[in-house]
């Protein structure tokens, strides 16, 4: 289904929300005209699976969502219940909205810088025919490397004694201490995070730009002459729901996926760096041992992917409608 | 072989109150080759589907020779159907698409092997038995389709649009071909189109469906001659019939001003009268035609004008010239009358009528 | 029309050497010494000392416990990696062939209960997992390592939207032709879905190699350490060391890089098919 970038505008639709309750209290669209008719045959198939997240996705959720209300003994003696304070303690505290701030600002970079970067090397991909797969190919590569084998070839790279990178900015009389100064440390952080991603905003927008027909090119090539008028008033449009879809997993990408690289550049000096929501959920509950504090943040955090993923879901039903 | 009879079948799917389809009645003698047509929609495939065990009968029952089968499995209906897009296994060779069926039966390897290759040799497949579904050409895919029903030597053979897919040429080839093998194999068989001029030339007899209901049961040539309803006498037939509204006074046709001079009885008032456009000749006398447009197709050519400002087309031979058409009669017996309201046709006399009367098939 | 300018090649060329110059990097400084890339730094040249540096990894017992060898840790990888794959593989298209082809009672409920997996990354309930991990035993076990990863629905969604792009027609032209929902399944649907196990399996597989945070948690003995963990460990002995091992510290992300990126590259249409038409 590639041609779910070429989905027209779709009219103003009820909210998120309305339109996921639709969803569940609608009878089920049966997805084939024909199906089969076993009563017990259905159970079987789904058993293992419903086991699984049972206890491995429900039970934690849930305890997770329990724990939030509960302050736990330091050495582990028992809990008494609190309400809300584990929440008021995380939204109140300096250092939590200091970090809150930094990962917004550090997820909306990178997604920004992602998709931007990854759009350019698309369409110029898409554009020249020669050498595309070549530069496929070798943006698919640095696709399959792991966050923290990233995080340690940039460490690497912004090494204060070995690091190219350092090297290169100390030209510009920029002493990087990457590891020590808060910024340095961001700014690293950012450019190995947007390098990991570029790839995967490349391939979903090079299948995109294809799935436009050579049609619907040529003719705006005959409409308008400039071709970058002819980017933005054509192309860019029929790319708005993989754009928007791609925005949605930077964004998912920056906040979680991001955790090993941080961990590995960052190690185990959190003290001075930046660092994001999900890394401070790790660090509460496994080192600080505040599991009550700790689950609040993970149940904020529920709350953030929710909406996000919302919205997600808003974007996949429109591709249903006209995929 | 076998007879299938539908009794009062209808279709409501689930959360609908309407009937898709709505108490049909047919009657199909064992051998006989059934065409249901109409418009999209209609319900023929419905109907068809319903036959095949694909979907629920909600109200009725189907009953193929003499064994209900409501209930029973599509498997164990002992039909085989050719779908629209053939539905080939993709990754079977052409002779595992067409054994499947039958290793599914447990029918032994050695009458396996002879049944494909009898179905190939007639549908001079044999080449391309170890071919995949893809390396054929569309009509030779088609033709897989129909061994993949042949060699299962059913009761009944279930066609659903299985023409629609493939280019004029091979369209009118394959119709041809599928007519034929029908008679040779002598097999019960149902198919369903909304290519008039298919029905007309496959069937032994035609159902006309609208709207879920059954319009008209008969010969293709009864149906031509005539049709049951407005619908009908529309849909059937190239070009279409014209219609006209018209008002019977006393014992003459009336179209505006136009008067016909064809005594007619048996009916007054607003009437729908309809004319083949093969079935109108340049005249000295009779109704008075404004030609509009002109399309030549080499045997014949259409005029398209109008009669008392209301459409009307008129087939005639390329040596017919335009100018001679000012003037229009009917052929002696070639007018159908409906009534206005409800499109059915109302029999009357008219004094030039010669033809005998032919009978309007069971169901209406 | 669109004519190719020399600026365009030029932003592709430069574009794609900085994003692969890391990679190849990492590869040829792997193949210094630790005191001559400690001299002159990283390197894009091959040095001498590459079979030493990867035979000492492989082969060298280290770690706190100096239990575990490189090898080992790529076993481990490796069985992350295939487990995750083919559990996960099996698991969702069972799943996703009763939530497409069955009519049941609460077929939208159960669709739900398993898409809503899709709404919370492993990372926002990390802390009660580890606990519930803790109380089932599973802690240093493959088990545990493999099976509370599978709790998501990806793969299901991907063999539904698959599942769902298969004509009608097949199930409908199957079952006259006497096929069961055993038989359909094994003769028709499991081999028109070869390209997507294909495509699923390089992603799942991919995904499970690269898992680090869960590795972490869940393996405190160092014989189920995966390569990811190595990394992390090889990292923490660094402090306080003259000359850090940048050289082990290469090879052992080299050796954790080549596996998933060979296999993306050698399948790369499979797998931009699998990625692209199914979203995530």
């Amino acid at each position: 289904m590639t041609d779910l970038s070429l989905s027209p505008k779709t009219p103003a639709r009820p909210s998120a929300l309305a339109a996921l309750k639709a969803r569940l209290a609608a009878p089920p669209a049966a997805p084939k005209r024909v199906q089969f008719d076993r009563p017990l045959m259905p159970w079987l198939l789904l058993a293992p699976q419903l086991a699984i997240v049972a206890v491995f996705f429900y039970w934690p959720s849930a305890q997770a969502i329990t724990s939030s209300f509960y302050l736990e003994d330091p050495f582990g003696l028992g809990s008494s219940f609190v309400g809300m304070a584990n929440y008021t303690d995380a939204l109140s505290s300096a250092e939590y909205r200091k970090i809150a701030a930094f990962t917004v600002f550090f997820a909306a970079v990178v997604a920004a810088l992602s998709l931007a970067i990854g759009m350019v090397l698309a369409v110029k991909a898409d554009k020249v025919i020669r050498g595309r797969s070549a530069y496929r190919t070798a943006l698919i590569a640095v696709y399959a490397i792991a966050p923290p084998v990233a995080g340690l070839i940039g460490m690497m790279l912004f090494d204060q004694h070995i690091g190219p990178l350092v090297r290169f900015a100390a030209l510009f009389g920029w002493d990087m201490k990457v590891g020590l100064d808060y910024w340095d440390t961001a700014i690293a952080m950012i450019v190995v995070a947007v390098w990991l991603h570029i790839p995967y905003n490349f391939i979903f927008i090079l299948s995109g730009l294809q799935a436009i027909p050579a049609a619907v090119r040529e003719a705006a090539v005959i409409d308008c002459a400039s071709p970058l008028r002819r980017f933005l008033t054509v192309v860019l449009p029929l790319l708005t729901p993989t754009v928007f879809f791609l925005t949605i997993i930077n964004l998912t990408y920056a906040l979680f996926d991001t955790f090993a690289l941080i961990d590995v550049m960052v190690k185990d000096k959190p003290a001075n760096n930046p660092m994001t929501l999900v890394y401070k959920v790790y660090l509460d509950g496994f080192r600080g041992n505040d599991f009550g504090g700790s689950s609040a943040q993970s149940v904020i955090l529920m709350v953030v992917v929710l909406v996000l993923t919302l919205f997600q879901f808003r974007y996949i039903e429109r591709r249903v409608h006209y995929g | 072989m076998a007879s299938i009879d539908i009794e009062n079948v209808s279709k409501i799917y689930p959360g609908s109150t309407a009937r898709s389809v709505a108490d049909i009645a047919l009657n199909i003698k064992d051998g006989e080759f059934i065409v249901l047509v109409g418009p999209s929609g209609c319900g023929k495939s419905t109907l068809l589907r319903m036959v095949a065990g694909l979907e629920d009968i909600s109200e009725g029952e189907i009953r193929i020779g003499t064994r209900r089968v409501n209930e029973v499995e599509p498997a164990h209906r002992d039909i085989a159907m050719v779908f629209q897009n053939y539905a080939l296994y993709p990754h079977m060779s052409v002779r595992d698409n067409m054994a499947y069926g039958l290793k599914n039966r447990a029918v032994p390897r050695p009458e396996i092997e002879a049944r494909v290759a009898e179905a190939a040799r007639m549908l001079e497949l044999g080449p391309y038995l170890d071919r995949k579904p893809r390396a054929l050409s569309g009509g030779q895919r088609q033709r897989v389709a129909m061994g993949r029903a042949i060699v299962r030597q059913p009761a009944a053979f279930l066609f659903d649009e299985p023409l629609s897919n493939l280019d004029a040429k091979l369209r009118v080839s394959m119709r041809t071909e599928i007519r034929r093998l029908q008679k040779r194999l002598g097999t019960t068989s149902i198919y369903v189109t909304h290519d008039q001029l298919e029905a007309m030339t496959l069937a032994d007899r035609l159902v006309v469906l609208n709207a879920g209901r059954i319009e008209q049961i008969g010969t293709p040539l009864e149906i031509y001659h005539r049709p049951a309803s407005t619908f009908v006498a529309s849909f059937i037939g190239a070009p279409a019939m014209n219609l006209l509204d018209a008002e019977i006074a006393g014992n003459r046709l009336r179209i505006g001003d136009e008067v016909l001079d064809t005594p007619v009885s048996g009916a007054a008032g607003k009437v729908t009268l309809g004319i083949r456009a093969e079935d109108l000749m340049p005249a000295d006398r009779g109704l008075s035609f404004t030609p509009d447009d002109i399309e030549d197709l080499g045997a014949q050519r259409l005029v398209h004008g109008f009669v008392a400002g209301q459409p009307l087309t008129l087939v005639i031979s390329p040596a017919t010239r335009v100018e001679d058409c000012r003037r229009l009669a009917p052929k002696p017996g070639a007018l159908h009358v409906f009534d206005t309201l409800s499109g059915a046709r109302l029999d009357l006399h008219t004094e030039h009528d010669s033809r005998p009367v032919l009978p309007v098939g069971q169901g209406l | 029309m669109n004519k190719v300018t020399p600026f365009d090649h030029l932003v592709l060329i430069l574009g794609t050497l900085l994003m692969v110059t890391p990679i190849a990097i990492a590869v040829m400084t792997s193949t210094h010494t630790a005191a001559d890339i400690h001299v002159n730094g990283l390197s894009l040249l091959p040095g001498g000392d590459g079979i030493e540096t990867y035979s000492t990894v492989l082969t060298h017992k280290g770690g706190f416990t100096g239990q575990v060898t490189g090898a080992r840790m790529m076993m481990n990888s490796l069985i992350l990696g295939l487990g995750f794959a083919v559990g996960k593989i099996v698991l969702s298209m069972l799943a996703a062939y009763a939530l497409v082809y069955f009519r049941f009672r609460f077929a939208t409920a159960m669709f739900w209960v398993i898409f809503t997996t899709l709404l919370l990354p492993l990372e926002v309930r990390i802390m009660p997992s580890y606990q519930v991990m803790a109380e089932l035993g599973l802690l240093n076990t493959y088990t545990g390592l493999i099976v509370p990863l599978l709790a998501s629905a990806t793969g299901t969604f991907y063999f539904r939207q698959f599942f769902k792009s298969v004509p009608d027609e097949l199930l409908e032209a199957a079952r006259i032709d006497g096929a069961g929902p055993v038989r359909f399944f094994i003769d028709i649907l499991l081999p028109l879905s070869r390209n997507m196990i294909a495509a699923v399996f390089i992603i799942m597989f991919v995904y499970g190699w690269n898992q680090y945070l869960w590795p972490m948690l869940m393996t405190t003995e160092e014989s189920f350490f995966t390569l990811m963990r190595g990394i992390k460990q090889i990292l923490q002995v660094w402090i306080g060391s003259q000359i850090p091992d940048y050289n082990q510290a290469f090879a052992l992300a080299v050796l954790a890089l080549l596996p998933p990126v060979a296999i993306v590259v050698v399948f790369q249409s499979w797998f931009i098919k699998g990625l692209t038409e199914s979203d995530k």
